[in-house]
């Protein structure tokens, strides 16, 4: 059984194929369709595999599918081959299952969508990407996954590249990563010149010989892509405005599974991390830092994405530190329950925005509870799940993550801590804005000519302009069969079709129960940590609490979510406006993108400016930077060089010649 | 009295020499392209006194190899020459400026 | 009597002619023939397509003897044939299937544009042809003359293919001066291999590297001499900084076509001689002649990626960023290594497809008139024909490096030997020079897929878009190591430079609109788009799965 593991990525690349060749042909929906079915059947292949491996003894639980020779240059050997063990195949079971709800989803979502197919065509090799990212054997093929992923991510922020916003956001996404992906390259150089391999299982049996100084190096070269690709300090800035980008995209790419690629990473690693403490000191600092960071920010913000985005900054803060600590299963297991509840909350997100006409301010939201119940408690399962409100699963794998930082310094549990009130708190804040309180969207839509003016436009694409094409069209036959004149400016909001609903429920479901997979009470119950045990086990940090302090611990995080959601409660219940709750520096993320745009990137381009003003006006044109500008002026000075006449290129040549014999002859001492 | 090849070499310099300068300081195309025609001559030179001062064959036989190049390349370049002068009479290399950068 | 002494005296005793040896060589140059026999016999003009079809097939054929030799040669070893002046080894295989590759393209790339222009005639395909044959008697030849023949077989169709295009006055001047300079440097050529028989005694390369390996010579400034007029040589052919000045003007003015193929088939012809020369022929001197290469390949790849910055002209730009490549070439030439052969080889490989793509793709977009190659006119592009732009853009990035295209396998592998031959500066430069040449690769590709409407954007993007830009350009600085953080920076510059201008240009330069023709996806010819598909193809393919390519190049240097 375990031998259709194959299958497992080949699925989706199927349905990537098909759809890119025949996907318009196909159409709305039968291409959505058909791309759910490829994402399901590898579900479904996953859990064969899952149950395969299941039945082998723990240490047993692991065997490599060799495809071919991918390449092969003198002693470099790279083969394409699957690399199967529970924690692979657990990366791979709730990518692909969370996956399918989120195609499902996408294809009530994006119905109206001109490039229907074409989405499809992205999240399929979205999804296969992502599998060869986790199943590949060796670091190579991971980065080929992990490159995929990032195009993916790339085509599908710019989705509606119409929109400037969508297409700037994509750039800077792609920027972002490629930081972190020269990292993780330079990282992969390393671990070939000292270990002579890239196969995981290889370089970590080599491990041994490798200094110190050699392990912390590749350890932080790594941690650099995974903090690209996770959005950590400093390159966590691209994740909010990734949010441009479709809401399904948000729930699956940026929320549940390819920004946790880091995460599993350093999970992948973690005999390398075991052996290079100070980095992983590095890691778990970092991540703590990054979750206050993101929670902090996330308080302030009133778009309903951006404050999501921030959390999922915070969240995956969260899973470093894990993963910094030394407790991989601990950062696996919150990888997991925040894939469900995140999701959940992306797609109730994307319900409400779906309903509310493309509005996504939530102060210019409230009441929708009544509404729409279905999402207003899809919501707020999400919410107490995140929050850590017992016995949701946030509670379950949060306490997990903050004891183990307590053990490693009780500093970090602090901040830890301190973040997990925040966290209830703004979501709380998001929670009662949206749901509860006044229709402050009534009088924002009856008052100005709300978002009338995009009916008059009859051309779609100019419609994107404005707004989210997802609802445009949905809104479009909706409004046009209202009649005018209606109070509320002809919104409707209400729950969505079962397409978009069955997500939400089975999502809900699982962000309620997920935490049980590994509940701390008895040895028998830890399911998660005695099945990740065979690979991460050798490494995982020891801890020795009493069950009283254990006790201590879970009420302590209890309560800390408690003050936070009534905080929350008591403050945004029944107003949206509280300025000394959202100090500017907030707002403004701590000013950080406009440092970058201030101290850094306008300096640079006042001076390209002035440079090219006094060299040559008329091109303005080309690289204007710091390292640019220097770069044209040289350009611009071969240029005075190239000036057109034979004679002297040719003296051009003949001086290089002269050189040449002048140099060669001294060389050579003649 | 025998002039010892070194002489020959020093001339097949000087010519190399007398055309490479030739095609610097010269504008007219023409004579821009003899003095290419000096330089290969040279290196012909060049050959012939190696392959007497060597006792071989084979230096001679690649001046003939040479010389067949330079009369393929006459003909080419007096085309381009001639279609240079149709568009304007009496043009000197350096009317031919206007694409540089 | 008399006659008889004469008789015995002139008999002369000629080589045995092995012509499998040489077959590729003379189909390509009996193709060229071919094709103006059937021009002079036809009493009407043929439609350009039909001299394409036949130059296709004649590569194809040619391709064909290629592989046959490339078999005889895995079975049997490398041999020398006629006097010992071919030398059929997997070096010399390797390049004649490459050639054969680009005969094959070429016509499918340009005959879309002789029936665009009305150049028609059968002109351009028997140069190319004959250009190719040089060419593959450059990568066969084992002999000094032997080169030097085949280098003029190879250059001088290229000074009449860059004046084809009688109509503009840029063709003529690009003709010219790639006609005076070219006969220039091979005049210093030749005159370099007269010193080094002077100081060796033979011109055949097998007798030079025998005479070096057991004679040591402990100064002879006639040898060193002879060697540098020879990197003179070969460096002009390929482009080297600082016998490159042609380069840019000579594209720039020629018909774009003939731009693709001469900028693909003189590196391959170039670089197959000096790769030999220098490699398996000279190697004693290597402490001589290296020294002189890492200084040429630092300013080559350099001032490539420099002065392309400052373009406007993409014929211009790709002419410029063809030098850097070339200087990435002479990176695993430099390293003097059976690894820097391969992945020399392996670079020329992607290079000649890339190029030629992507001059295939300028040679639609010029427009009627071979005119409009400002970079104004690929603004939107992606919009009019979003295919030609994506395989533009496709080709432009896999040029730049971007992985999982042959182009980051291609500096992988050349950088990965310089380090291997500890030239560790030569690699950190050559990685800073792709990373400032990223910049104008994306460029164009952002320009290509910018909204025209973004004119119309708020500055407070333009604000947005720079702090994506800021931390990018700090990575620049700091970073070395990858192959493609100099996408992040281009990213970075591009998008800084882009939002700030943009309305100025599109003010300033309605380019596109004078020229009054919009380039559309369904316009272009079906020859163009086999072309386009085949080099995309490959450098997709073999790019993501580079092993058969690797292989191939491998048994060159092992069989050399």
């Amino acid at each position: 059984m375990i031998h259709a593991a194959f299958l497992i990525p080949l699925f989706p690349l199927a349905g990537f194929a098909v759809l890119a060749a025949f996907g318009r042909r196909l159409g709305n929906p039968l291409a959505g369709w058909f791309a759910t079915a490829m994402v399901l059947f590898s579900f479904i292949v996953t859990a064969l595999v899952f149950a395969g491996l299941f039945q082998h003894a723990p240490d047993a639980r692991h065997f490599t599918q060799h495809w071919f020779t991918w390449l092969g240059v003198d002693h470099l050997r790279v083969d394409a081959g699957l690399y199967v063990d529970p924690l692979s195949m657990t990366m791979a079971a709730f990518i692909t299952g969370v996956s399918t709800l989120i195609h499902l989803y996408s294809i009530g979502y994006m119905e109206h969508d001109e490039d229907f197919s074409k989405f499809f065509v992205y999240l399929n090799l979205f999804v296969f990407s992502m599998l060869m990212l986790v199943l590949g054997d060796n670091f190579l093929l991971s980065f080929f996954g992990w490159e995929g992923v990032g195009v993916c991510s790339y085509f599908l922020i710019s989705f509606w590249f119409e929109r400037p916003s969508a297409a700037s956001a994509g750039k800077k996404a792609m920027i972002y990563n490629r930081i972190g992906d020269a990292g993780f390259l330079a990282a992969i150089f390393l671990i070939f010149e000292k270990t002579g391999s890239v196969q995981y299982r290889v370089v970590f049996a080599h491990l041994g010989h490798l200094s110190t100084g050699t392990l912390v190096a590749i350890a932080l070269l790594l941690f650099l892509g995974a903090a690209g690709k996770s959005a950590q300090i400093p390159l966590y800035p691209w994740l909010a405005d990734a949010m441009e980008g479709p809401t399904p995209v948000s729930a699956l790419i940026h929320a549940a599974t390819m920004v946790t690629a880091g995460v599993y990473l350093m999970c992948r690693i973690n005999p390398i991390l075991h052996l290079a403490p100070d980095a992983a000191h590095v890691i778990a600092w970092v991540g703590a830092c990054t979750a206050f960071l993101g929670a902090s920010i996330g308080c302030a913000q009133n778009d309903i994405k951006k404050v999501l985005a921030y959390s999922t900054i915070s969240q995956l803060g969260y899973m470093f530190l894990a993963a910094g600590s030394g407790a991989y299963v601990a950062a696996i297991f919150l990888m997991l329950t925040h894939a469900f509840y995140k999701a959940l909350l992306f797609l109730s997100a994307g319900s409400v925005i779906h309903a509310m006409d493309d509005e996504q301010d939530i102060k210019k939201m409230g009441a929708l509870a009544k509404l729409m119940p279905l999402t207003a408690i899809a919501f707020l399962v999400g919410w107490l799940s995140i929050a850590g409100i017992p016995p949701f699963s946030g509670f379950w794998s949060k306490g997990e993550v903050l004891i183990n930082a307590w053990a490693v310094s009780p500093a970090l549990w602090a901040i830890g801590a301190f973040t997990a009130m925040l966290t209830a708190y703004y979501m709380g804040r998001e929670y009662f804005l949206v749901f509860l309180g006044q229709r402050r969207w009534v009088e924002a839509h009856a008052g100005g000519d709300g978002h009338g003016h995009v009916l008059e436009v009859p051309n779609h694409h100019s419609a994107k302009l404005g707004a989210d094409p997802g609802a445009t069209g949905a809104r479009s036959t909706e409004e046009t069969g209202s009649e005018p004149g209606h109070g509320s400016g002809g919104l409707h909001p209400h729950d969505a079709r079962w397409v978009m609903s069955a997500p939400l429920v089975v999502l809900s479901f699982l962000a309620v129960f997920g935490g049980f997979i590994d509940l701390p009470f008895h040895p028998n119950f830890v399911l998660l940590e005695r099945w990740l045990d065979p690979v991460v086990g050798h490494s995982l940090l020891v801890t020795h609490f009493s069950v009283a302090q254990e006790w201590a611990f879970g009420i302590a995080d209890a309560v800390l979510a408690l003050i936070g959601a009534t905080v929350a409660a008591s403050a945004w219940r029944r107003t949206a406006e509280r300025p000394a709750l959202e100090p500017r520096f907030l707002t403004m993320a701590w000013f950080i993108d406009w440092s970058f745009d201030h101290l850094i990137a306008r300096p640079s381009s006042l001076f390209a400016g002035f440079a090219s003003a006094v060299i040559d006006n008329r091109v303005i044109d080309g690289a204007v930077n710091g390292v640019g500008a220097l770069a044209r002026i040289g350009g611009l000075g071969l240029r005075k060089v190239q000036n057109g006449y034979v004679r002297t290129y040719a003296l051009g040549l003949l001086a290089g010649a002269v050189v040449l014999i002048a140099f060669i002859v001294y060389r050579a001492g003649v | 009295m025998s002039v010892s090849p070194t002489w020959y070499l020093v001339l097949a310099a000087v010519l190399f020499t007398v055309g490479a300068v030739g095609l610097l300081v010269r504008r007219n195309v023409l004579v821009m392209f003899m003095c290419i025609e000096l330089m290969l001559n040279a290196a012909n030179l060049t050959f012939v006194t190696y392959s007497r001062a060597l006792n071989d064959v084979g230096g001679q036989s690649a001046v003939f190899f040479v010389l067949v190049v330079a009369a393929a390349e006459v003909v080419v370049g007096l085309g381009i020459i001639v279609s240079l002068f149709r568009r304007k009479f009496g043009a000197t290399a350096d009317d031919a400026h206007i694409l540089k950068g | 009597m008399m006659a008889r002494t004469l008789l015995a005296a002139s008999t002369l005793s000629l080589p045995h002619v092995n012509y499998t040896a040489i077959m590729p060589e003379l189909i390509a140059l009996g193709g060229s023939l071919l094709l103006l026999a059937v021009a002079a016999v036809t009493p009407r003009r043929l439609p350009t397509t039909v001299y394409a079809a036949m130059t296709s097939g004649i590569g194809i054929a040619s391709l064909v003897a290629s592989l046959v030799l490339y078999h005889d040669v895995r079975q049997g070893g490398a041999f020398v044939a006629i006097a010992h002046s071919i030398d059929v080894d997997g070096f010399s295989v390797l390049v004649m299937t490459l050639a054969s590759c680009v005969l094959i393209l070429t016509p499918m790339l340009a005959a879309g544009f002789f029936e665009r222009e009305g150049l028609g005639g059968c002109e351009y395909y028997a140069l190319a042809c004959i250009s190719v044959g040089g060419a593959m008697l450059m990568g066969a030849a084992n002999d000094l003359v032997l080169i030097f023949l085949a280098l003029e077989v190879l250059s001088i169709p290229l000074y009449v293919m860059a004046g084809l295009d009688y109509r503009r006055e840029g063709s003529g001047e690009a003709a010219l001066k790639y006609f005076l300079l070219g006969a220039f440097s091979s005049a210093i050529f030749v005159y370099g291999i007269a010193l080094v028989y002077g100081a060796t005694g033979s011109t055949n390369l097998g007798e030079i590297a025998a005479f070096l390996a057991h004679n040591v010579l402990v100064a002879n400034g006639v040898l060193y001499g002879g060697m540098a007029l020879l990197i003179v040589g070969f460096g002009f052919k390929v482009a080297a900084v600082p016998f490159h000045m042609w380069t840019p003007d000579v594209y720039q003015g020629s018909p774009t076509p003939a731009v693709g193929f001469m900028a693909s088939i003189a590196k391959v012809g170039g670089f197959a001689a000096f790769l030999r020369v220098f490699i398996s022929t000279l190697p004693t001197l290597s402490q001589t002649w290296k020294p002189v290469l890492w200084v040429i390949v630092i300013i080559t790849v350099l001032l490539g990626a420099i002065a392309a910055l400052v373009q406007r002209d993409v014929k211009r730009m790709l002419a410029y960023s063809s030098i850097n490549h070339a200087g990435f070439i002479l990176l695993g030439l430099q390293a003097a290594t059976a690894k820097g052969a391969t992945g020399s080889l392996y670079y020329l490989f992607a290079y000649s497809l890339l190029i030629l793509g992507s001059f295939g793709v300028i040679a639609v977009v010029g427009g009627r008139g071979d005119t409009g190659h400002s970079i104004e006119r690929y603004r939107g592009l992606a919009r009019r024909s979003p295919l030609l732009a994506g395989a533009f853009a496709l080709l432009l990035l896999a040029q730049a490096g971007a992985p999982f295209t042959t182009g980051f396998f291609a500096k992988l592998y050349v950088v990965e030997a310089a380090v291997a031959a500890h030239s560790y500066a030569l690699a950190a430069v050559a990685m800073v020079s792709a990373a400032i040449a990223a910049f104008f690769y994306l460029r164009v590709v952002f320009v290509m897929f910018a909204d025209t409407r973004l004119a119309e954007a708020p500055a407070g993007d333009a604000a947005l878009v720079q702090a994506a830009g800021a931390p990018a350009v700090s990575a620049v600085g700091a970073s070395g190591s990858g192959v493609f953080e100099p996408a992040v920076a281009g990213g970075g510059g591009v998008l800084l430079a882009e939002a700030p201008v943009r309305l100025e240009e599109e003010t300033a330069t309605p380019e596109a609109s004078a020229t009054g023709e919009e380039i559309r996806d369904g316009a272009v010819s079906a020859w163009t788009w086999s072309g386009l598909i085949l080099t995309v193809g490959a450098t997709v393919v073999f790019g993501i799965w580079p092993q058969p390519l690797v292989d191939f190049a491998q048994h060159a240097h092992l069989l050399f």
